[in-house]
């Protein structure tokens, strides 16, 4: 194997390593970080399964987003989901031995793209031209969006203006990563490129605000039910300091110090 | 009006271009020793300040999920910059909300994250110093809490949140704000928000007794501290004295006389609102929800019912069971007596508009709604009440059941435009801790967008008489209305309302006599 198959091998792994461990930490983190109130945002649903509508809602239609704001709603909806049809699009690479039929049927997604770069490009002008964008805006903000544009466009040289890297290539390295049988990476560039911006965004998952992925899952005014009249939420920490401590009715009083 | 700077009223709301430092300054007064020794907070700015605030930093983000997810969830996309009444009524960039949990952020970033302690630049990661500490002082305390930026975040990332982290970080290190602490001193001395001791509360009492039999030739009863009632009354002390709160309590006292129902307000805890909220301190807050357990056992209550005051409710409604355990589930020996006590048939506690609602829908009460004929109503949902808390426990009853009791009492009803009510509803501006003159430029600048929305149902609907359900809304207009050239006396409790039209009766009266 060439020096750059080894040190772009080594990078994937490394990469989904941080991934992993990185992410990990933050879920238990965030499991094991008590919500001692309740404090669900209107409009609250009354039950978990409306909790489980509002949150299907946020997650796959942005509706908050929505309301908020128009533009920002159509580009950023875009985006994430031609996000999610070509991550579905490279799944087959990655699939070990013969690729499933159902996988071979995404070959249409790669036009998935053309949203993926609109949306985003729409974002960066959002956050370029509107003011009060601009001023909230720290330079891994706009970082962050055009290392997502240079993947897609990467992406989108290889596959529409004919810079193909060699396919067999791709395949077998891709499946090597899986299968743990190591392959020569094609030497193209574009497609070094791409795949060094792709594993960059993967390994800074869990220390940039791409925490939102998880993080909207964990939002206690988005997930919890109202019905704090007729179920006693009650903190870990709380209750240890309830039941530590001697009750007493005179507590609040002037004596208690 | 000229010099805090607010021209005419727009005839729609504006996104102004962003002004930078349009409110800089020192904040509102801040707490004496005196007052921040009462609530066991350091009487003065501790000597290691920093290292004291970035400890608390790490314990609050340990204890409360909501601050730590919210740090970490922001992708800053805008969407809430132009949600906040504070930024869209002095376009200070600081009071976007996402700007204001910024200051908080990005220390948090500088001292708990990867990017931010090795790349504080590229991840806008700050030091907390004394430039700071100012910003965060003086923004900290121009956010009311009213969760509007929560409701149109894609991750519900919510500003008051973070803002009542902060104001506690602040009260730890010593850097206390005076209106709200001050008001908390009294709480927990002498019972009331005001500091009215108990004589003085007897007396405003048998006056409004006085006045209402003079008025109505009807013996109404407000009862203090009556062992043998049904349901315990805790209202904001604001009731007691001010205008037009005071109006409202009259109201909650003729639907009482009219239930039959047997209540008392209680000398011990005559305070409904709990400030302990506004500086996001779990103790302080616990503390002023016992105090109301205790008044409720020592009365021997079956039911706790809650008068008309934003934030109370919210407490009231999603904290109380919480922090004493009124609603059942807490195992401390307090607690299962209360649970005994109480009467499992009615949710505990209850809103007063709730109590009013179930007897309009009995129909035990009746109404000559001509008596306000000459009012043309609109009612402003109140942050508190519109976006912590529920009523009747139905999908979004706190926007319905208040217009439901308003409707029974008033012919001519009609809403403000759909972007400024329910759970979109615009702050009075007051809310949160900022009822105080030393943040009179702020209150009236962060009136203007409920004020537009005013202007227009003035103009579309003739509309004349604002009604509200909190003690703070109610203040905060009284004060900024005539700003915008609106009869500071057009806004009124909902109860008063309901006072105004409900018609009494003698046999009522009897009959509660009967059943004591």
């Amino acid at each position: 194997m060439s020096l750059t198959s080894i040190i772009f091998t080594l990078f994937c792994y490394l990469s989904l390593l941080l991934f992993v461990i990185g992410l990990s930490y933050k879920i238990i983190q965030y499991w094991q970080t008590p919500a001692p109130l309740k404090i669900p945002i209107a409009p609250a649903p009354l039950t978990r399964t409306g909790v489980l509508v509002r949150m299907a809602a946020e997650v796959f239609l942005f509706k908050s987003l929505f309301r908020a704001s128009k533009w920002t709603w159509f580009f950023g909806w875009i985006f994430h989901w031609a996000l999610v049809l070509l991550f579905i699009r490279h799944l087959g690479y990655f699939w070990p031995g013969d690729t499933p039929e159902v996988l071979l049927k995404t070959e249409p997604f790669k036009y998935a793209s053309f949203p993926l770069v609109i949306g985003l490009t729409g974002l960066l002008g959002r956050r370029i031209f509107v003011d009060r964008v601009r001023y909230i805006s720290a330079p891994s903000d706009y970082l962050m969006l055009i290392l997502l544009i240079a993947i897609g466009a990467s992406g989108m040289l290889m596959t529409f203006a004919l810079y193909y890297p060699d396919m067999g290539l791709v395949y077998s390295f891709a499946e090597g990563l899986v299968t743990l049988n190591w392959s020569e990476l094609p030497s193209e560039l574009i497609f070094l490129a791409h795949i060094f911006l792709a594993f960059t965004l993967i390994a800074i998952f869990p220390i940039s605000k791409l925490l939102h992925g998880p993080g909207v899952f964990f939002s206690p005014t988005l997930n919890q039910v109202d019905n704090a009249r007729k179920r006693r939420h009650i903190s870990s920490w709380a209750k240890k300091k309830e039941t530590d401590k001697e009750v007493s009715i005179e507590q609040n009083s002037e004596k208690d110090g | 009006m000229t010099e805090i700077g607010i021209d005419k009223l727009p005839t729609y709301i504006k996104i102004p271009a962003i002004q930078k430092d349009s409110m800089a300054g020192d904040g509102p007064f801040k707490a004496s020793a005196e007052i921040q020794e009462q609530l066991g907070f350091p009487e003065e700015k501790v000597e290691n300040w920093q290292q004291v605030a970035i400890e608390k930093m790490a314990e609050t983000t340990s204890k409360y999920r909501s601050v730590q997810v919210f740090l970490d969830a922001c992708v800053k996309c805008g969407a809430c910059t132009d949600k906040c009444h504070y930024y869209l009524g002095t376009a200070d960039p600081k009071n976007m909300p996402v700007a204001r949990q910024d200051l908080f952020r990005s220390v948090y970033r500088r001292h708990f994250t990867f990017a931010g302690k090795y790349f504080p630049k590229l991840v806008g990661a700050k030091e907390l110093d004394d430039a700071m500490l100012d910003d965060w002082y003086n923004y900290f305390h121009q956010c009311s809490q009213c969760r509007r930026c929560a409701v149109f975040c894609p991750y519900g990332i919510d500003t008051a949140e973070i803002s009542m982290a902060a104001r506690e970080v602040m009260n730890v290190i010593g850097v206390g704000q005076k209106y709200s602490n001050q008001i908390l001193g009294r709480i927990n001395k002498i019972g009331n928000n005001l500091g009215m001791p108990e004589p003085a509360l007897i007396d405003t009492l048998l006056d409004l007794e006085e006045e209402i039999e003079k008025e109505t030739g009807v013996a109404v009863k407000l009862p203090l501290d009556n062992n043998n009632a049904e349901v315990l009354m805790v209202t904001p002390s604001a009731d007691f004295f001010a205008e037009p709160h005071i109006d409202g309590l009259i109201g909650y006292a003729k639907v009482f006389h009219q239930s039959g129902v047997t209540w008392t307000m209680s000398s011990y805890a005559s305070e409904a609102a709990n400030f302990g909220m506004f500086i996001g301190s779990y103790e302080v807050m616990r503390k002023g929800a016992l105090r109301i357990r205790k008044a409720a056992l020592d009365l021997g209550v079956s039911r706790v019912v809650v008068g008309e005051c934003g934030h109370a409710w919210r407490v009231a409604y999603s904290f109380w069971n919480t922090l004493s355990g009124i609603g059942g589930g807490a195992s401390d020996e307090y607690s299962l007596k209360l649970q005994k006590q109480l009467d499992s048939n009615y949710p505990q506690p209850q809103h007063i508009i709730e109590f009013t609602y179930d007897l309009i829908q009995k129909g035990i009460l009746t109404f000559d709604k001509t008596k306000n004929d000459h009012r043309r109503v609109t009612f402003h949902d109140s942050c508190n009440v519109a976006r912590g808390s529920n009523m009747g426990n139905i999908e979004n009853g706190q926007f319905i059941l208040p217009r439901e009791v308003i409707k029974a009492a008033c012919n001519h009803f009609s809403d403000m435009p759909k972007a400024t009510i329910k759970a979109s509803t615009f702050c009075c501006g007051g809310g949160g801790g900022l009822l105080t003159d030393d943040l009179i430029e702020l209150r009236i600048k962060g009136a203007m967008p409920r004020m537009q929305a005013l202007k227009q149902s003035q103009e579309n609907d003739g509309v004349n008489t604002l009604a509200a359900i909190c003690a703070i809304c109610k203040s905060q207009f009284s004060k900024v209305l005539p700003n915008y050239d609106f009869d500071p006396y057009m806004i009124v409790s909902v109860h008063q309302l309901v006072s105004d039209a409900l018609v009494l009766s003698d046999k009522s009266q009897t009959k509660a006599e009967d059943s004591l």
